[in-house]
Order: C-alpha cells, then structure tokens, then sequence
C-alpha cells in the first residue's frame, strides 16, 4: 500500500499541535435549541467521536465547525485562530458527507481534485494518483459517480476530502449507507488511514459499536449537551448519567438508597447502598451521586448467577428470589431475564463457555455482582434515558 | 402446470386462482394475453395515432399539387418542394420572421425565467404561492383571451398604429415564461443543496460554486427550456395575428395560404422543424440520461 | 442553511423582479385593459380612440348577438376534454406503468408532433378526414355515415381536432401524477382481495386526481377559446366563440363587443374551473 507523501503546502499548515477548541458554543434555531453551551476541545492528531440519537445536535456542532451552519453565540478555535465565523472555504477543515455528495457531472479523478485545484496546488496528478492508491480506486478514476456501488463512493467522498490534508477532517455519519459487514471493513480502514496520517478526525455517529471501535475518545451528546467524554473503556465501564449507562451498550439500574460510607475488601473507598433489601458497595470513584436515593448500575455481562444456594464466585451479599423468566441463545452468549421479588426484570449476559447448561425459564437463581463493576447513578434522571427504541 | 401468478397484479390481471387448473384452454390463455397486453397495446394505437398527421405532413411535402392548387389531396410525387422551397411569395420571409422573433424571445424569456426559477426554489420571499399563481395562469388561459387583452393594452396606450415585431416579441416573451420557470423549477428542484455545500467545503467560493457546480447541473433544463420557448414562439398563431400589425410570421403565413391554396413548401418547413427538433431532444435525452442517473439521489 | 444562503434577504426579490414585472405588465395589466376595453362606448374605433364610458348593455348585448357560439364552443371544448381524459390516461398509464426504461423516450414520442406547426398539423388533418380519403370512405362502407356523409365541415372534424392538438397537454401532467404512484400501493390492495377493476378505482384514480385535474384544465381552457380547429376543420355553423372575437377585433373592429365578449368567456371559464377544482377536491396545481 503506498504511503501519501506528505506535501505540505508552504506556511499552509502551523507546525505544531493545532486542538480544536469549541467554547461555549450554541446554535439555536426558531422553535428549539440545537446545541447547548457546548465546551470541548480535541487533541490534533486524535479520532474523536461524537456520538449520539438523532436530534442530539451531534450534526449541527459538525456543520458549525465545518462552517456551512452559523453558531449563534460562542467560539471556535484552531490552535489560537478564532474560525468561528469563517467561510468554509477560508478554513483548513473538510467534510465526509453523510451521502456523500459526489459532483455527479464530474469524474472521480476530478472529485477528487475538486479541493486541489481551487487551492491552485501544484502536482495535482501525482496527488489524485497517490490518493486513489491510498483508497484503493485508481482503476475507477475516469468512472462517473453513478457508476460506483456505495462503498466505493463512500471512499471517494473520503479521498476527496483527505487529499487537501485538513488539520480537522470531519465525517457526517459516512457509514451509514453501508451494509453491515461494509461497514465493520470501512471501520477499520478509516482507523487505519487515520493512524497512517495523523489527522485530526471528528466522527459523528449514532452507532456506539462503532463509536468505541474507532475512537479514542468519545463525547456522548444528548439534546444538545455533552452528557461524558472519556476513552471508550471508561464511559462504558463508569458513565455519569443513566443516558450515557443506557445509550452504550445496556445496564441493570436498580433502586437504592445511600446509606453511607465504609472501607471496601481491598481497602479503598465505598459507598453503601442498600437495594430493595441487600446492601451493596460501590467504589467511591465510580458513585455519581451523593446522598439520598440512587440507582445502582451493573452491566448486563458483569451479572453473575448461580442456581438457588449454589456458590457465587463474588465478595459480599448475595440476592435471592430470582426466577428466570425468559432465556435468549444468541450462540455466543446466553441472555437471561431474572424476575427479581420486588418485580424488576435483570439482564444477565453468559458467555457459552460450555462450563454449566443452560438454565430453563422457571429456575430459582441467585444473583450477584463483583463490587468493582457496580457504578451509582443519580436518582432524579431518567432510568429509560439512552435506551433506542427499536 | 399451476401458476402463483406473482408480480401479474401490477398488469391489471385478475390474480389466478391459487388452486389454479393445470391446464387452461386456449380462448383462457388468450383472454388472459389480451388483458395482460391491454393497456399497453392501446398506449400503442393512441401514440401512433398521434403520428399519423405528421406522416401526412412528411408525405405531403413530396407532393406535386400544381395542376390542382386548391385541393388538399396527394397527387404526384416530387422533390420540387425540397429544392425550391422558397419558391411560395413571401414564406421565407415569414419563416425568418419567425425564426428571428424566436431567438430573441427565447433568449429574453429563457434568462429572466430562470432567474426567477431560482428565485423561486432557492430564496425566501412574500407572496411565493401568488407568483405561482402568475407563472401557472398564462399557461391554462385561452389564447384568444391573452391575445385580445394584449391588444387591449397596446391600443388604449396608444400603440394601436404601431403594432409590430416588437409588440409580437413582448406577446411571446410572456407566454413563454411560465413553461421557461416551471421546467426550470423542476430540474432545480431535484439537485441535492449538499453539493454547493461541499464544493464551499472543498474551498470553492460562491461564485465557484456556482460556476462549477450549480450552473453545469441545472444546464440541461434551462435548454430544455428554452428548445420548448423556441418551439412556442414560432407555432403561436392566435396570440401573434391579433398582435402582429403588418408584419407576418410562418404560423400567419400559412392561415392565410389556407384560403388561396396552400403551397405545398409548407410542409417542408413543417417537416424540418420536427426533424431538427427531434433530433435536438434525442440528442439532449442521451445526455440527459446520463445526467439524471447521476443525480438521483 | 448553508451559508451562501443567509446573505441576500433581498436577493429572491431581485431574482424574481424582471418576470414578475413582464407577467405583470402584460399578463395581468392588460386584463385591466380588457376589462375596460369591454366598457368602451362602441362608437370609438381604432382611430378616433375610445372612451371608457361603463357602457355595460356591451355585455347584454354580446350575450344577446353571441351566446350560441358561445355555449357551442364549451360544448365542443368539454367533449374535447373528456376524449382527451379517457386516450391521454391510457397512454399515461402504459407509459407510467409499462414503460419501464423507455418511458423517456415514449414520453419524447409524445412531445414531438408538439414540433411541427399547430396550423401545419391541423391542415394534415383536413387532408385526413376529406371526403374522398380514406377514412370517410371506410365509414361509408360499413355504413357508419351515410353515401352523402362527410366528416370536414362537422362537429366530429372540430371536436377530433381539437382533441388531437391538446392531447400533449393532458398527458404530460397526468404522467407526472401516474408515475409517482407506487405501484405497491396497487399490489397490496389485490393482497386484500380487491379485483383490478376495484383496485383501480380505489386506489389509482384517487391518487392521479391532481394530474387529471391539471390535465383537464390544460386542456379544456386553451380549447374554449381556439378558433383554429373550428375555421379549418369545420363550416360557419361550427363558429365559434373564438372566431367570434377574433372577427369582431379584425374584421369588424367592434372592439366594445370583442372586449365584452372576452370576459364573458373568461368569468365563465374561471366559474366552471372553480367548481371543478372544488368537487375534484384538490386546491394545489402547481
């Protein structure tokens, strides 16, 4: 695979690390408010994701900073350049559109050149060649759009955008179109390119698989506010809020009540919670609330069940009562439904170890949890935000 | 062999009966073509009878009516027509007559029409839905009616004595608008905004933008529209004789011939006009097919 | 929107000026002009110039002179339009429907008589339906017209010309109401056990009921008033009111009456297309 070759235009690009700072930026529009104060700011040379539902405002910050929308109030900045209010085609940031906008009357080859020539660059055939190597499509170069299936458009919409070395390189949504396995392949290859060039990438998505595949570092953005930012690990394994624990992957949010502080197993901080009868620890860390009611979260995959009286491999209390109530085998894992005895219905993931059979619907269990993957969340949100409706 | 006839429903054929015989007589299976084939072969028929004058049109400019000027009727085949076409007194100049108002009526009509075609789908401003009133009703009014309304105007401003190319110029300016817009209007319609927006991404400027991305897409329509105010120019008859003074145009040309005789060049005209005009379309549609493939969304 | 298009508040006026100012000018103003043209006093005349005196018995009067040219020519323009009606649906709905990829092309096939010149095409037809061609003497031999019957020179010639000139005009609408039905909204009402005649009338009419409603509009109003069909196709006693109007403005210069006479017609047109429009049910056109 070849390499592109670094060209830098002359005093185009500042050396040095340019992040991309977005203070207190706010968009509204006649009958609501796109996004909310927003403060965020990325590293150069790091994949961003900005996830989120539709409607969350994801779209509407990317279109600001890629200037076709106008912030009603606040800043952008690259570096120390205020772009807040530039033209897009003043600012040294492209866009990968969510159908990709293809100029239908105009080859690949000059798709791709589109950028170049407006900025009057020298050596456009050996830039367009190259990247098109990079892409894999120098045999489609004199092809027409229309022509192409959508994963090979897709690409193009990148190389297009790619080839003029943006210090932020923004994609709408661009795998959207794709079909599954498409998708998870064009995944990989973006994160690898991105690697490769070290550009500034700002993914915007509402898929959270592909979120965390790709990023490395993750805002969750929910009606026009960032909800928590982190690496994918710590927003998976520590959300803040019960939108963040609902739209990653799924959590058990059970009711609770603190009832105060202790020294845990291992010596560290925990908060006491007691839960519908049983008192649980939390590590202080991963406790989002302070005082009064709470809901304990635990992952669906950290649930670990043992048939009624048989021994749990987990330190502390253990819950009885459970019945199981519906069981999926998804091949990989097992889901089970418990019906607790105050009415909830927990989510335990098994992996198909092949260690224990499968329980039967109707099987008294036990429940528990290792305490280090419990987290504590504020009992004033809502325990259904985050949760896609299918 | 019995048949779940999928997919026949959408032909207008009664679904068989799932229990279907296994055999099914021939006046069934004929029937049952005929219903299939129905609305299709009278598609057929009614296009071909939309044809037929034409054929007569092409045959009759090979017809030698000398010795019988006042009957319509085929007598004798000749090319006379074809190599002495300007030989009737006074039919080329009518037919530059035309030609000319044409040009220039299309080229007018053409620019300010598409102006406001993109005024239209592309810019906010009070009264949209009345404009779209104005641009439909020339369209849907009876000729006569435009035509005399007109005369009206011109006589009790005083131009009553000097009706002429210019007062025809201004007649088909007017009723050629409305289709310039709304063809206009259609193929800017279906161009996806995103496009202007990544060619500013891309640092193109807006006039750039407009140049090298908008005014390439939208092209095929604005010469759509203009062979089509081309062709309305130079047909218009009714609205043009009440309007015309002393100049005289092919359409005129041709009412007034109908009395004496009517010279059989004209069909020359009448069948080079088709032949250039299909062959401007056809030659648009291949690239148009093109274009339209591209630019669905 | 993007930002090209927050600039320029002003710029769709701008835009739009130069054809609102010459569709206003002379569109609409000179309705003014006819408006007042009918209330001249009919004494004036081209050269001595007229004055508007709101002499209203002009418009007594041209009913009076007029009316059987008048209802003749909607009777032959409604005729017209339902023949029309019933051959453009047909070749719409074969194109919409059977067309597949060559409904571009049938759809040129359709547009292209449109080229050659409306008097031309027209005089084609006199030669068509002369009384020794082929048609007529067909029709005589199966006795469908008697051995002195003739075509030219009746209603049949006017109305079957006039239905052959605007036929364009109702097709292309009706296929741009045809082919955005989706044709699984027809297949699911036979799902549902409904037969093709039935699934036609439920579902297909009703949606195509904005084209039929433009097409017939297109069709039935230029029809009104032509006078070309009437004077080459058929005898005095197929005036109508079209040649009326245009004799009264050239022959006899009573321009009073021609006025009079053309708001008549155009108060009356705008009458039944209100009603139409109100019982088809559909109020957007454009």
């Amino acid at each position: 695979m070849s390499q592109v070759v670094d060209q830098r235009e002359t005093g185009r690009r500042a050396v040095g690390s340019r992040s991309l700072r977005l203070t207190q930026l706010t968009k509204e529009f006649a009958t609501f408010t796109a996004v909310k104060s927003l403060d965020l700011e990325i590293p150069q040379g790091s994949f961003f994701a900005l996830l989120g539902p539709s409607g969350c405002g994801k779209t509407t910050t990317l279109r600001m900073v890629a200037g076709l929308e106008t912030p009603t109030s606040g800043t952008i900045h690259l570096g120390d350049t205020d772009v807040t209010y530039e033209k897009p085609y003043r600012r040294p940031v492209n866009t990968v559109f969510q159908n990709y906008a293809l100029f239908p009357h105009l080859d690949i080859f000059e798709n791709v050149a589109f950028g170049l020539r407006r900025r009057k660059s020298k050596e456009v055939d050996k830039q367009v060649k190259d990247m098109l190597d990079l892409v894999e499509l120098e045999s489609q170069a004199r092809k027409k759009p229309a022509q192409l299936s959508g994963g090979q458009q897709q690409r193009v919409a990148l190389a297009r955008a790619l080839i003029n070395r943006p210090e932020v390189l923004l994609l709408d949504e661009p795998l959207g179109a794709l079909d599954l396995k498409l998708r998870r392949a064009m995944q990989i290859e973006i994160k690898r390119i991105q690697t490769e060039v070290g550009l500034t990438f700002v993914h915007v998505t509402h898929d959270q698989e592909e979120a965390m595949t790709m990023a490395d570092t993750i805002a969750v953005m929910n009606a026009g506010v960032i909800e928590q930012m982190g690496a994918p690990g710590e927003l998976y394994e520590n959300p803040r809020t019960t939108f963040v624990a609902n739209f990653l992957g799924q959590s058990n949010l059970i009711a609770g009540t603190i009832v105060g502080r202790d020294t845990g197993y291992d010596g560290q901080d925990v908060v006491k919670v007691e839960m519908q009868g049983t008192i649980v620890s939390i590590p202080a860390d991963r406790a989002h609330a302070d005082s009064g009611a709470g809901w304990v979260g635990v992952r669906p995959e950290k649930v670990l069940i043992a048939r009624a009286g048989e021994p749990i491999d987990a330190p502390g209390n253990h819950m009885t009562g459970g019945v199981i109530s519906d069981v999926s085998f998804v091949g990989v894992s097992t889901q089970y439904l418990v019906r607790m005895p105050w009415g909830q219905e927990l989510m335990a993931f098994e992996q198909n170890t092949g260690a224990r059979e499968l329980f039967a619907p109707g099987t008294a269990v036990d429940v528990s949890w290792r305490p280090e993957y419990a987290f504590l969340l504020d009992a004033s949100q809502d325990a259904k935000a985050g949760i896609e409706e299918e | 062999m019995s048949t779940v006839t999928e997919g026949t429903v959408a032909d207008g054929t009664a679904p068989a009966s799932t229990v279907a015989p296994s055999t099914r007589s021939p006046l069934q299976r004929l029937r049952g073509w005929v219903s299939k084939h129905l609305v299709m072969g009278l598609g057929a028929l009614i296009l071909v009878y939309m044809f037929v004058p034409i054929a007569v049109v092409v045959m009759m400019s090979f017809n030698d009516n000398s010795k019988s000027r006042n009957v319509y009727a085929f007598k004798h085949f000749t090319l006379d027509n074809w190599t002495h076409p300007c030989k009737p007194n006074g039919m080329c100049d009518a037919v530059v007559k035309s030609v000319e108002i044409g040009l220039l009526a299309t080229l007018v009509a053409t620019i300010i029409g598409t102006l406001a075609a993109f005024a239209l789908v592309r810019h906010r401003f009070a009264g949209r839905s009345f404009a779209n009133l104005i641009i439909f009703l020339p369209m849907a009014s009876p000729e006569i009616v435009m035509g005399s309304s007109l005369l009206a105007l011109f006589v009790s401003s005083g131009f009553g004595g000097r009706l002429g190319f210019w007062t025809i110029f201004i007649a088909h300016v007017m009723f050629c608008l409305s289709f310039v817009i709304v063809t206009v209007k259609a193929r800017l319609g279906g161009l996806d905004d995103n496009l202007e927006q990544a060619a500013m991404d891309l640092y193109a400027t807006e006039s750039q933008t407009f140049w090298r991305v908008t005014f390439p897409l939208v092209l095929p329509g604005v010469m759509a529209a203009a062979l089509l105010s081309f062709s309305l120019s130079f047909d218009d008859f009714i609205i043009t004789n009440l309007n015309a003074g002393q100049n005289v145009t092919f359409p005129m040309f041709v009412w007034g011939a109908a009395q004496r005789g009517v010279p059989m060049q004209v069909n020359v005209i009448g069948t080079v006009m088709f032949v250039v005009a299909i062959a401007l379309v056809l030659g648009g549609e291949a690239r148009n097919r093109r274009q339209a493939r591209a630019l669905a969304r | 929107m993007a930002a090209g298009q927050e600039k320029g508040r002003f710029t769709g006026y701008w835009l739009i000026a130069p054809a609102a100012i010459w569709l206003g000018l002379f569109f609409v103003v000179p309705f003014y002009s006819l408006l007042s043209t009918s209330l001249y006093d009919p004494e004036g005349s081209v050269l001595t110039g007229y004055k508007v005196t709101f002499h209203v018995q002009n418009f007594s009067q041209a009913i009076q002179d007029y009316w059987h040219p008048m209802v003749r020519s909607l009777w032959y323009a409604g005729l017209a339009t339902l023949i029309c009606l019933v051959l453009g649906y047909v070749l719409a709905y074969a194109i919409a429907f059977k067309g597949g990829r060559w409904r571009n092309l049938l759809l040129v096939l359709v547009i292209a008589p449109f080229f050659t010149s409306f008097l031309v095409r027209t005089l084609s037809w006199k030669l068509i339906l002369a009384d020794d061609g082929f048609i007529v003497n067909s029709l005589q031999a199966v006795h469908l017209l008697g051995q002195d019957g003739r075509l030219l020179a009746t209603p049949v010639a006017v109305i079957a010309g006039l239905t052959y000139n605007f036929l364009p005009f109702m097709v292309l609408p009706l296929y741009a109401s045809l082919e955005k039905i989706d044709i699984r909204l027809v297949e699911a009402s036979s799902d549902l056990y409904a037969s093709p005649a039935r699934g036609f009338f439920k579902v297909t009419w009703p949606l195509s009921l904005p084209g039929v409603v433009a097409g017939t509009l297109l069709t039935f109003i230029p029809a009104a008033g032509d006078y070309i069909n009437a004077t080459l196709l058929g005898s005095p006693n197929q005036r109508m009111v079209g040649n009326v109007i245009q004799d009264l403005f050239t022959t006899t210069g009573d321009y009073a009456a021609a006025g009079a006479l053309s708001v008549i017609l155009m108060a009356v047109i705008v009458a039944m297309v209100m009603v139409w429009v109100r019982t088809s049910g559909t109020e957007d056109l454009v």
